[in-house]
């Protein structure tokens, strides 16, 4: 009994101190004195391969759920005669929810996973312990680009998801359900506001960026040096995110939207 | 692979996200209106049940351009409502009538215009006088129950 409490408070003190040690990760790479001429090529870099190359799943898998959309919005509303408000759903549902989540998701999937397995196994091989030994900071010169390009990317791809879903859904209910065009166009500009929608979606891409990166930085520091420890990381950081994501999106989503 | 390559496809994925905003801004939220040459007409109703800014304006069902403004009339205490016509539908009547209607059951509401028969058409500044309010369900059950009492 005493050992299962024992060990209860040793949980709940190493999650504690496990959210301290990831503040300080984030502080010490991002809080210090800006040096363009060095981070920059390397932040361009990462962009390459946490923004560049998670572009081609982005835009399929927006395509194929903005045409989804289409296809049965159109199937329900033209039931009451009103299929010409199926753009303003497509809008709404993709600029408000879908794309920050769904490229979130996404993304954690397809960049996090690789940013956690890259760290992890550089501190496996013990690069970042030579990196400080020739004085260079590790949090500075891998993770600090990696943060920063992950938290450009999300957002444009988030937006690169929107839009494309969009045309997708116009595709599907205006060139193949038969839709008119205008209604479709004028429907969803009357009921989409940039402010309230657009700028609302591309805040919450830039905070699930931020979440979504830090946990996977965070996860590869941490990591057992071991193969199996990287691939435990890797899982953590999918499922983290993953959870992260859908719970900061409602409580966003009831800040912005919901009035409560 | 060549740090250049690199920074040209960085380049475009950077691009890619502009246009995308853009797109989001101009086409999906309408925030600059339409990109089309548009003139402006008027037309005053006594009352738009719910008609909202960037609704339809159309002819025959056919858009031919979007309501941009909806004001009260200070001295006349009525809607104003500000719609911009599409240049190439230079054609419309100086008689003809406006009519705020319901798309489906559910839809939003719409400007329904009907072209009249005069020779001179419809300018910059324009105002309709013929228009016919929007249909609003509660005055119409009351119409209709006082109706039936006076029976």
């Amino acid at each position: 009994m005493l050992d299962f409490l024992a060990s209860l408070g040793r949980g709940f003190f190493d999650t504690l101190a496990g959210f301290g040690r990831a503040t300080i990760v984030l502080y010490r790479a991002l809080v210090v004195w800006p040096q363009p001429s060095v981070s920059f090529p390397l932040i361009v870099k990462q962009l390459y391969s946490i923004g560049v190359k998670s572009l081609l799943i982005i835009t399929v898998s927006g395509l194929f759920i903005g045409m989804v959309l289409g296809l049965q919005g159109y199937t329900i509303l033209v039931d009451f005669g009103s299929e010409q408000s199926v753009g303003q759903m497509v809008a709404l549902s993709l600029v408000r929810e879908l794309a920050p989540v769904v490229t979130a998701l996404l993304f954690a999937g397809r960049a996090g996973s690789a940013l956690t397995a890259e760290i992890g196994l550089m501190k496996a091989t013990e690069q970042l312990a030579s990196l400080e030994m020739i004085g260079v900071d590790p949090l500075r010169r891998i993770v600090a680009p990696r943060l920063w390009a992950g938290f450009i990317s999300m957002p444009i791809l988030s937006m690169i998801f929107a839009a494309v879903g969009i045309y997708g859904g116009a595709l599907v209910s205006v060139e193949w359900l038969g839709v008119y065009s205008g209604s479709f166009w004028s429907v969803m500009q009357s009921a989409v506001d940039f402010y309230d929608d657009v700028l609302n979606g591309v805040i919450k891409a830039i905070v699930f960026g931020l979440v979504v990166t830090w946990i996977a930085v965070y996860q590869g520091l941490e990591s057992v040096p071991s193969s199996e420890g990287i691939s435990q990381s890797t899982t953590r950081t999918v499922v983290y995110s993953s959870l992260m994501i859908l719970a900061l999106d409602f409580v966003l989503t009831a800040l912005m939207f919901g009035d409560i | 692979m060549h740090t250049r390559t690199i920074e040209i496809l960085v380049g475009l994925f950077l691009v890619c996200g502009l246009l995308a905003g853009l797109a989001l801004a101009m086409s999906v939220s309408g925030l600059s209106g339409t990109s089309q040459d548009t003139y402006k007409i008027y037309a005053h109703f006594e009352n738009i049940g719910g008609l909202t800014k960037k609704a339809e304006v159309t002819v025959a069902g056919v858009q031919v351009g979007t309501v941009t403004n909806i004001q009260l009339e200070p001295e006349m205490l009525v809607a104003k409502v500000e719609m911009e016509i599409y240049s190439q539908v230079n054609y419309l009547s100086i008689d003809s009538s406006v009519q705020i209607l319901t798309s489906g059951l559910l839809g939003g509401k719409y400007i329904g215009l009907s072209v009249g028969a005069e020779d001179e058409v419809l300018e910059n500044g324009s105002v309709i006088e013929d228009s016919q309010s929007a249909l609003v369900l509660e005055e119409l059950i009351g119409k209709f129950l006082f109706n039936k009492v006076s029976e």
